[in-house]
This record gives C-alpha cells, sequence and structure tokens, in this order.
C-alpha cells in the first residue's frame, strides 16, 4: 500500500511538472515532447486507479497519435516564437489573476466535498469490482448498450472532423502523373509495339 | 485491485531500470570525462558553413492531413478494443451498434478514398 | 437481453443522419459536380425531417434511448425553427455557391450534419448528450466558416470560431465535470433527484452551472463572451453567417433553458444573476457598439448580441411566460435576420459581393421592393408596431414585468430606443440618401421567394399571431409539467 502511495506521488509530481514545462519550455518542439511526458505519467496515475483502458486509450491516441500531429503543426507553422512571447509580460497580471480565482474555487470545492447520499443512488453505471470484471469489460458492457446514442453520435462527430479536415486541406494537384500498375500490366505487344518493314536504304 | 497492480510490476521495475540506465549514462560520462570546453569545440569544422538557415523546414500540409485521418481511425480501433472482450455479453445488440458506428467511419473512408486523399502524387 | 430502444421520438435526427451519409456518398460517386443535386435533396431531406419532427408533436413527454433524449413539446417547437432556419438557410447557400462558382457538394453535407447537432442539442436530456450534439453542430460550422478557403478573411473567421469555440467546450465540459461530481450523474433526470428541492446546495454544483452557462454563453455569444462574433459574422461567407445567425443561437438558447429550468430548476436563485448580468450587458453592448459599423455584416453581428439579450430576460424571468417570451421572441427574430441576409446576399455589384451599409444608398428608386421588405425588416427590428419584432419584445418585457423584473424591462425599453437609431439609419440610407451604383439584377427566384415570404410573415403576423403564440405556450407549458 505504501508503495502504491509513493508511486502516485511520483507520478503526479511529474505530470504537474510536465504541465508546467509544457507551457514554459522555449522550444515548442520540447513543449510537445514534455507533452508527451504528461500523458504517460497520467496513464501511470490511471492504473492505479485501475482505469486500464483509459490508460491504454492515453498511451495509444493521445502519445501515438495527438501528439505527433502536435509535432507536425509546430513543424508546419512558420512562427516567429521570439515575437509569439513579446507579450508576455503585458497579459502575465491577467492571466496569474484568472489563475488564481480558479485556484481558489478549486480549493473552496475541494474543502467542501459533500457527496449527497441521493448522489450516490443515482449513479447510472457504478464501477465494479475490479474482481469480478476487468476495466475494459466493464466499460464494453455499458458502453455499446446503454450509451449506445453516445456511441454512434461520437461516429457522426469523428465522420464530420474527417470530411472537415479533407474539405479545407486537400487540393487536388492537376496534371500528375501517376504509376497506374493495371495499365503497366494491361500493355500487350499489340497496343505498344509496332514493326514496320523498312526497305533498304530508304531509313526509317 | 492488488492483483492488477501486481501485473505492472514488471513495467514498473522496467522503468526503474530504464531511467536508471539512461540517466546514468548521462551522469557518469558527466564525472568521468574530461571537460574542458572550448568556443572552437563549438564553431563549424573545417570545410563547414555557418548555417544558412534553421535546420527545421516546414512541413507540407498533407502531412497534417494523413495524421489526422490517421487519429480518426485509431480511436475508431481503440472503441473496438472493449466491444471485442465483450461481444458474448452484450448480444446481437451490442454487435449491431458497433455495426452501425463502423458503417459511419466506412463511409468517411470510401468518401477519403474517392476524393484522393489517400493519395500522395 | 437488451431491447432495441424506442426510436420513433428521434426518428427525424436519424433520418438526416441518414440522408447526410447517403449525400456524401452521392456527392463523392457522381462524376461531374454534384453540389445543386446533393444540395437539392438536402433541402428536401430536412423538408421531410420538419414534416416529420411537426407530425411527433402529438407524442406527450417521453425520454429515450437510455433516458438521454427526450422529446417534448418544446422540444418539437425548437427543432421546427431549428429546420425551418436549416431549408432556407440551405436554399439561399445554394444560389450563392452557384453564383460565387464554390461548389461543392460537402457544403450541404455539413449543413446537415449541423442541423442534426442542433436538433440533438435541444433533445439532450444528459451532460454527454448535450456536449455531443453542442460538438456536432459547432464542428460543422467551424468548418462552413473556413469554407472559402482561399480567402484570408473566411479562414481567419474559421479559425478564430474555432479556437474559442474550442475554449468555450472546455468551460463548459469544465462545469459539466463538477456537476457528476457533485451530484453523481449526467443525466438530467438525476441530477435533478440529486439536488433534491435545492435547500442545500453543494458549492461545486454552483461554481459548475456557472461554467456550464459560460460556455453556452459563448454559443450564442452573450456579452461578455461575444468578442468572436462580429470578426467570424464578417469573415464566414454570408449563407454561413445567416445559419450562424439563427440556428445555433436558437439551439444553443433552447438548451440553455432546458439546462437551468430542468435539472437546475430549483436553484434558480444561483443562476438567475447571471443571467441578469448576461441580459443586461448584450442589450447594453448590442445597441451602443453598432451605432459606428460601417459593414452591414459587422452591424448583424452586434444587432445579434442585442436580440439575444433580449431573449433572455425570458430565460431571466425562468417561469413559463418567460419561455413562451423566449421562444415567440426567437421565432420572429428567424424570420427577420432570414430576411434581412437575403437582402445581403443579393448586394451584388458587377457580379461581386459588397457589404458596406452605404452600398445601399438610394436603394429605393434602383430597387424599390427589395428597399421595401429591408425597411420592414429593419423597424420591425427596431420594435416598432404592429410589426412583429415589436410582438417579440413585448411578450418578454410582459413576462419580466409581471415577474417584477423592472430593471430588465426598462432597461430593454431603453436600449431598444438605442438600437432603433442604427436600424433607422439604414432605412434612412436607402431612402434618403444620394443613389450609388445599383445592384445586379435579378436575385434569382429562390431568394425573391424567401424575402417575400420573410416580409409577409413579419408585416402580417398581427393579423394571426395566436397560431405561433399557442404553440409557443404549449411548448413552454410542456417544460414546466413536473
Amino acid at each position: 500500500m505504501i508503495i502504491q502511495t509513493l508511486i502516485f506521488y511520483v507520478f503526479a509530481a511529474i505530470t504537474v511538472a510536465g504541465g508546467v514545462m509544457v507551457v514554459t519550455a522555449r522550444n515548442p518542439v520540447h513543449s510537445v515532447l514534455f507533452l508527451i511526458l504528461t500523458f504517460f505519467t497520467a496513464a501511470g496515475l490511471f492504473i492505479l486507479m485501475g482505469a486500464e483502458f483509459l490508460a491504454m486509450v492515453l498511451v495509444v491516441v493521445y502519445v501515438g497519435a495527438v501528439a505527433v500531429l502536435f509535432l507536425f503543426v509546430v513543424m508546419m507553422l512558420d512562427i516567429n516564437y521570439l515575437k509569439l512571447r513579446e507579450g508576455f509580460l503585458q497579459y502575465l497580471p491577467t492571466g496569474v489573476v484568472i489563475g488564481l480565482i480558479l485556484l481558489v474555487e478549486l480549493v473552496m470545492i475541494a474543502g467542501k466535498w459533500v457527496l449527497s447520499p441521493a448522489s450516490l443512488e443515482s449513479r447510472a453505471a457504478p464501477t465494479p469490482m475490479l474482481v469480478k470484471l476487468t476495466n475494459t469489460e466493464a466499460l464494453g458492457q455499458v458502453l455499446y448498450t446503454n450509451y449506445l446514442y453516445l456511441f454512434e453520435a461520437a461516429g457522426l462527430v469523428l465522420l464530420v472532423a474527417m470530411i472537415g479536415a479533407i474539405l479545407l486541406t486537400h487540393r487536388v494537384r492537376p496534371g500528375v502523373r501517376r504509376q497506374k500498375i493495371v495499365d503497366q500490366l494491361a500493355r500487350t505487344k499489340g497496343n505498344s509495339l509496332e514493326i514496320k518493314k523498312v526497305p533498304i536504304g530508304g531509313g526509317v | 485491485m492488488k492483483d492488477l497492480l501486481r501485473e505492472y510490476l514488471p513495467i514498473l521495475i522496467f522503468l526503474g531500470i530504464a531511467i536508471g540506465v539512461a540517466g546514468g549514462a548521462v551522469i557518469a560520462s558527466y564525472i568521468i570525462a574530461p571537460q574542458r570546453p572550448d568556443p572552437e569545440k563549438d564553431s563549424a569544422y573545417e570545410c563547414g558553413f555557418e548555417a544558412f538557415e534553421d535546420a527545421r523546414v516546414r512541413f507540407d500540409v498533407r502531412y497534417y492531413l494523413v495524421a489526422i485521418l490517421f487519429i480518426i481511425f485509431d480511436l475508431e480501433v481503440a472503441f473496438l478494443f472493449p466491444w471485442a472482450i465483450t461481444l458474448g455479453k452484450i448480444g446481437m445488440f451490442g454487435f449491431w451498434s458497433m455495426m452501425v458506428f463502423l458503417i459511419i467511419l466506412t463511409i468517411g473512408f470510401i468518401y477519403e478514398w474517392k476524393k484522393g486523399a489517400l493519395e500522395w502524387e | 437481453m437488451y431491447e432495441l430502444p424506442n426510436l420513433v421520438p428521434a426518428l427525424p435526427e436519424i433520418l438526416l443522419a441518414v440522408a447526410a451519409l447517403g449525400l456524401l456518398m452521392v456527392g463523392v460517386f457522381r462524376k461531374k459536380d454534384a453540389t445543386g443535386f446533393v444540395g437539392g435533396l438536402a433541402v428536401a431531406a430536412l423538408v421531410v425531417a420538419g414534416i416529420v419532427e411537426v407530425n411527433l408533436a402529438r407524442v406527450p413527454v417521453v425520454t429515450t434511448l437510455g433516458g438521454m433524449f427526450v422529446l417534448d413539446g418544446f422540444a418539437v417547437f425548437v427543432k421546427a425553427l431549428v429546420l425551418l432556419a436549416a431549408v432556407l438557410t440551405a436554399i439561399m447557400s445554394l444560389s450563392w455557391l452557384r453564383q460565387e462558382k464554390l461548389g461543392q457538394f460537402e457544403f450541404p453535407v455539413l449543413l446537415i450534419f449541423a442541423t442534426l447537432g442542433m436538433m440533438m442539442m435541444v433533445s439532450a436530456n444528459d451532460l454527454m448528450a448535450l456536449y455531443l450534439g453542442l460538438e456536432l453542430q459547432s464542428l460543422s460550422l467551424y468548418v462552413l466558416a473556413a469554407y472559402h478557403r482561399d480567402n484570408l478573411r473566411s479562414t481567419e473567421a474559421g479559425l478564430k470560431y474555432f479556437m474559442l469555440g474550442a475554449l468555450a467546450s472546455g468551460l463548459l465540459l469544465f462545469g459539466a465535470s463538477f456537476i457528476y461530481g457533485f451530484t453523481g450523474a449526467t443525466g438530467f433526470d438525476a441530477i435533478a433527484k440529486a439536488l433534491g428541492d435545492g435547500a442545500s446546495v453543494p458549492v461545486g454544483v454552483t461554481v459548475g452551472i456557472v461554467f456550464l452557462l459560460a460556455g453556452l454563453a459563448f454559443k450564442i455569444s452573450a456579452v461578455p463572451f461575444h468578442m468572436w462574433t462580429p470578426d467570424v459574422y464578417e469573415g464566414a461567407p454570408t449563407p454561413v453567417t445567416a445559419l450562424f445567425a439563427v440556428g445555433p443561437k436558437i439551439a444553443a438558447l433552447a438548451l440553455l433553458i432546458r439546462v437551468m429550468v430542468g435539472p437546475f430548476g430549483h436553484l434558480v436563485e444561483q443562476w438567475h444573476q447571471v443571467v441578469v448580468a448576461l441580459s443586461l450587458a448584450s442589450m447594453v453592448l448590442g445597441a451602443f457598439a453598432a451605432i459606428h459599423q460601417t459593414n452591414i455584416k459587422r452591424l448583424m453581428a452586434y444587432s445579434s448580441i442585442g436580440h439575444v439579450g433580449y431573449a433572455l430576460i425570458g430565460v431571466a424571468v425562468g417561469n413559463a411566460a418567460g419561455v413562451r417570451g423566449v421562444l415567440v421572441y426567437l421565432a420572429i427574430y428567424l424570420f427577420m435576420n432570414i430576411g434581412t441576409f437575403t437582402v445581403i446576399l443579393s448586394m451584388r455589384q458587377r457580379g461581386r459581393m459588397v457589404e458596406q451599409i452605404e452600398d445601399l444608398a438610394g436603394l429605393s428608386k434602383s430597387n424599390p421592393l427589395m428597399a421595401l421588405a429591408l425597411a420592414i425588416f429593419m423597424f420591425s427590428m427596431a420594435g416598432i408596431p404592429p410589426l412583429a419584432g415589436f410582438f417579440g419584445k413585448l411578450y418578454v418585457f410582459i413576462a419580466a414585468i409581471q415577474a417584477h423584473m423592472y430593471t430588465l424591462a426598462v432597461l430593454g425599453v431603453l436600449t431598444s430606443v438605442v438600437g432603433a437609431y442604427y436600424y433607422l439609419r439604414i432605412v434612412k440610407v436607402m431612402y434618403f440618401d444620394e443613389p450609388a451604383d445599383s445592384f445586379d439584377r435579378p436575385i434569382g427566384r429562390s431568394m425573391t421567394f424567401i424575402l417575400t415570404g420573410t416580409s409577409l410573415v413579419i408585416l402580417l403576423f398581427f393579423l394571426f399571431p395566436e397560431m405561433l403564440l399557442t404553440g409557443a405556450e404549449t411548448a413552454a407549458a410542456s417544460l414546466f409539467h413536473g
């Protein structure tokens, strides 16, 4: 148990430190790398809570795909990073004030955490004991049945994302010559080779 | 809960070793290797030129398109895992709900294929 | 083991989803330009969905799909408005796409998806369903705002809308997670049960409600969450702006009403002041910031901010009379806005779009009928009797006075006087200024049709107001049944 607590604090500390570094790192590529570190340690925190599936999704989707996309975007944009930071000090007071307000709210809430008994009863899908079911199974049993509506709606959101990405970035380049393997295979002697009788001394 | 975490113990040990080896190598080279810093060591060497421009070149926007299409299908696959292991319990209803989801995304796939978004040049 | 949920209440949504998927395939498999064909089918699909929706009005309050989807009179009324807005903007867009030669069949498909998202928002009975509907709607609209991708302003509009929309979604999710954390539920019915009669409200729920409100206020562009509106309205393609001004606003406002009077109905003291503040600030800013605008699309942006302020008065009242006022207001607002944007869309000189107010100069001489229609809309927006806009404001103000909220009502009247200045300025430019270049004619049969229809509705509303009033009345009553 003590090891578990210790690991929690190590992971939590790295997560927070990584998050701070994402914001403060000078080089945006480093920011993305710190973001990956944050995702990894957050996945570790999920595992400590028994949420294996979320941990896996965090690594597969966020580290594997989203972070890579971030890297692409950082590389794609030709931003003058020094210029971007010019206004930093000017906006710092506002940012600090907003951050403080949020912090005070969070502390207030955490200090007064009372969960009414009615809310415990109203849980739609309480997490089953891990002895009986793994986290992934528990999710699967409700996701495709009770939460069918949300599941299909998520599918539509993904489809719209796909259409949007193609519509806004895809360009048809005219005049591009592609390799058409079918055409290559369909070539026969008949339609590509012409045999001419060349009279002697007459030239072609 | 205990059992679950015990299954992850090898990964934790592995992580510890990985960090130890990586950190140890850096620290060891710092301690053992002789260090005589010199600005000449950092300058361009012999026939090398000073860098003309930033080493990072801008990426084509098409990489972004490929990456975002990858994310979408990555998420689709993530949804398949819980489905696959609970298929016996959720029955035909669960089966068909995933089929509808797959049809929606397959339509998206057909769209991007016909649109030529998967072709490079 | 699991039974198929009752899909009848969600029939229009399912229909639209299937239609959008089908049209995507039709568009991509047609060899030549499919915009007109797909667009026509999209309009047909929207109309059919509207007919099905109206026929569902007889169904009593019913929740389905695991209790996450609710259909009541309120939902039917608002969805009918949303579908009407979608049909009209779809027709406008098709004519615009043809004129600007920007046709791509994805446009109508995305329009259907956006409409579907709005309808899902209106029927949401769960925080997660709310979020997914909102995202589907927003995502489609981000793309539509940036649709004219070779135009710098359009891409800027899309990007700005996306950035601030994502921030709003973040705020909303933050609030929703607080509410879930303190009540243990995401379903609206369960939240209401967990909160009981509102005697002891956990502070976390209050914070959650405030964040949820902030997120929704972004979507309806209420002050102080309005800063994206003028830029996005100006930059986005004009028919898309027309949709922005009506569809998402109506849907998000309906969602706001449902969330506030549903699960948090007993917590009026918690959210009442926030809504009042949003309403006051929107009315004042909408009235004063519009005065110096020269671009008519920017002007309409500030005008829409002001209108949201008036509609929010009804929400702040928080009873059936208030909600009825909002619904009447939104219905009339829809006709006024669509009509005005039809005129803006017809402002073309030598084949190019113009959008400055001074371009309207002398319209009364070059195209008297169009000038008359725009004058009707402007008078109506200013709230001059007997035009429809007057009645919209009237019912909201009456509700406020009955609930003893005199500050809101008085300030509402004052700001509409200020607002009248810039609406009437447009009329003045059209009728008394030296004529500028005349606009291209003809404006097209479908545009003429929309323009005539909307102006007749606005002009003759006072002759038969019962239809809308009783509809809004039953819709509002269905929300307060329990």
